[in-house]
């Protein structure tokens, strides 16, 4: 992995996707550390495993780096840009442009179809309504075919009708639509079995590579952590866990 | 592009079976709300074009309202007649350009039956200077003859030629029937909108050839006319119920009124038509305004009914708000979102509440002509009606208000997550 410089003085192409310094982050004043992480970083096209049990603060750390929660001290960067220098809506609208998400389970809005789900994040984000091309509704197609979802299930009304580990799918296409820079998956396996999830994990890692798409997999099971180019432990990174501090 | 107005209708689609509900609510409000202000503007316009030309309307002395609806209207009856000698008197005053007598008191099968001269037919206006017009046949010329209103004929049947019986009284079902005269219906009016479709034509002597022997109310054995002995009879009638004036020159309207209201042999009542209207507005404005804050505090109810209903469904929905908010929609958006679905649902619900109404009276425009006298012309919405349409679109938003509120503050709370 070639040296990164401090993002601040550098070309922003060239930052890395994420970057967290002296993080620390508590609910409330009188509530005890959640976070207190010195250094956390994601290269570009880097595919990064982060284990964590429950509890102990994978979920926050995310919101942290989606922009929706703000930690009490520390950096956030995101792409060389600093997201505590930015207003609500314009994290809001740098998530929207650059960062995909894919949840556990229930990531689909169950009144929309299936190209509508994955079509989503270009209806809130022109960045990436633009880097789908012409024909988003095409590049949405395209998307849900690599990831073995044919025509027929691509065009089912109902997505409800779908099965977990096809919900999950299409979870994936719609964070991948528009080539956001990163992809953060937050348990997305752990409602498949064993067959379903290492199909699924093959496919996650193979298109965010093709995407140039920076990965965050998120699990409490170190048994997934072989396929990535990297494993961190967060509650051995994390000094808040080591007082045993978490909720 | 705003992503938020089709997310919201899709929204509502998904959770249709409630949403309807709401609708209906909605709706139902709607055309109470707007069916009150609509009737209650196209009444004053058909009452208030009932009559025009006319000066003055004189009667027994009673109320002007009173006097107005029985004369005009044909509600309710007069309490006291008019003498012959004062009509006469007043007809010939100077200032009196034309005065046409008016004898009620009879009905055919729920229908007045209306004593006049050929005067109404000649001097009679209403809406906008509009003359009566016969559609078929022509104006009574023979004693037993008789005009129909458009509406009688229609309901009935009938048409010149067709012989018919008067009861005594003005209620539907008689059983005093002046069978011993028959008529001959001789003409029949075009429609008006007025109660005029609702009358019975006849001469002045009809009326009283048909009361002789009727003194005491009833009939009295042997001394009912038959036909050959009432055209051999004078029948100039002792009394009319009313009759209506029109002036040599508007100016002397007061003058003249004055005269009539002090009228020496007996207590009169001149009215000018209008004014007593407003009376009859100002009499009724109150139950009115009650009816309109009645259905404008149901709309409210049918709002909160919304604003209930979208509480509730945002506990399902909080996954659906972190997934917005995790492709990039801000919590203002969300507020937007909600908001945007409680307008829509307004809007629906005023909309279809409009057709209904529309549609439900030009259905009963009829029997509303029956009820009122006068026909309620349904034609486009009036700025009345449009703005209470706006106000309830208005409170449809405001309505979101609460939930986009809450929505906002769970949605800054979960996150990307929501924790329950």
């Amino acid at each position: 992995m070639p040296p990164v410089p401090d993002s601040l003085s550098t070309d922003p192409a060239a930052a890395p996707v994420v970057l967290l310094r002296d993080l620390r982050f508590r609910w409330a004043p009188d509530r005890p550390l959640v976070l207190d992480l010195p250094e956390l970083r994601l290269e570009r096209g880097e595919a990064v495993f982060l284990r964590g049990p429950s509890g102990s603060g994978k979920t926050t750390l995310l919101g942290i780096v989606g922009g929706v929660l703000r930690p009490e001290a520390g950096r956030v960067e995101l792409l060389g840009t600093d997201l505590g220098e930015l207003g609500g809506a314009a994290r809001d609208r740098f998530r929207a442009d650059h960062v995909g998400f894919v949840f556990q389970l229930f990531n689909l809005l169950p009144y929309l179809d299936v190209v509508d789900n994955v079509l989503l994040p270009c209806r809130f984000s022109r960045r990436r309504r633009e880097a789908a091309g012409p024909d988003p509704r095409a590049e949405a197609l395209r998307l849900l075919g690599h990831l073995g979802l044919g025509e027929a299930t691509a065009r089912a009304r109902d997505v409800t009708e779908l099965s977990v580990g096809q919900q999950q799918r299409v979870a994936v296409a719609r964070a991948l639509i528009g080539r956001p820079s990163l992809v953060i998956a937050d348990e997305p396996t752990s409602a498949l079995d064993a067959d379903a999830r290492d199909a699924f994990l093959a496919l996650l890692e193979q298109e965010c590579r093709r995407a140039d798409a920076a990965l965050l997999f998120v699990s409490h099971d170190a048994a997934l952590a072989a396929r990535f180019d990297r494993a961190l432990d967060l509650p051995a990174l994390n000094r808040a866990a080591a007082e045993g501090s978490v909720a | 592009m705003s992503p938020l107005p089709r997310l919201a209708l899709r929204s509502l689609w998904n959770r249709r079976f409630t949403a309807s509900l709401t609708l209906a609510s909605i709706t139902i409000s709607v055309v109470l709300l707007v069916g009150v202000e609509k009737i209650r503007t196209e009444a004053r316009e058909g009452f208030a074009s009932t009559i025009s030309g006319t000066d003055l309307v004189v009667g027994a002395r009673t109320s002007p309202v009173q006097l107005l609806l029985a004369s005009i209207f044909r509600i309710g009856d007069a309490t006291a007649n008019v003498r012959w000698e004062s009509y006469e008197r007043i007809a010939r005053h100077p200032l009196v350009a034309w005065s046409v007598p008016l004898a009620l008191g009879d009905s055919h099968r729920g229908f007045r039956v209306v004593g006049t001269t050929d005067g109404y037919l000649e001097h009679y206006r209403y809406g906008r200077d509009r003359r009566l017009a016969l559609a078929e046949g022509a104006w009574f010329t023979d004693l037993f003859d008789v005009v129909l209103g458009a509406e009688v004929a229609e309901d009935l049947g009938y048409g010149p030629g067709t012989e018919l019986v008067l009861s005594h009284g003005t209620s539907a079902v008689s059983i005093l029937e002046h069978d011993e005269l028959p008529f001959r219906v001789s003409g029949v009016l075009a429609r008006t909108g007025t109660p005029v479709d609702r009358a019975i034509h006849v001469s002045l002597e009809a009326v009283e050839a048909i009361h002789v022997g009727w003194e005491s109310g009833v009939p009295l054995p042997g001394q009912e006319l038959d036909a050959p002995a009432a055209r051999e009879r004078d029948l100039t009638p002792e009394t009319v119920t009313a009759f209506l004036l029109g002036l040599k020159s508007r100016a002397a309207v007061f003058q003249v009124q004055q005269a009539i209201n002090g009228w020496p042999e007996e207590a009169l009542l001149a009215v000018l038509p209008g004014v007593a209207l407003q009376q009859l507005w100002r009499l009724i404005g109150v139950a009115e305004d009650a009816l309109l804050l009645i259905s404008a505090f149901v709309v409210l109810a049918g709002l909160a009914g919304m604003t209930t209903m979208l509480l509730a469904s945002l506990s399902e929905r909080r996954r659906e708000l972190a997934i917005l908010r995790a492709v990039g929609a801000r919590p203002l958006q969300l507020f937007g979102l909600l908001t945007a679905e409680s307008t829509a649902l307004a809007a629906g619900g005023a909309l279809a509440g409009t057709v209904l109404l529309y549609g439900g009276l030009a259905l009963a425009a009829p029997s509303l002509q029956a009820l009122l006298g006068v026909r309620l012309e349904v034609g486009l919405p009036g700025a009345s009606e449009l703005g209470l349409l706006g106000a309830v679109v208005v409170g449809g938003f405001l309505a979101g208000t609460l939930p986009a509120w809450r929505a906002y503050r769970l949605s800054l709370a979960d996150g990307l997550t929501p924790r329950s």
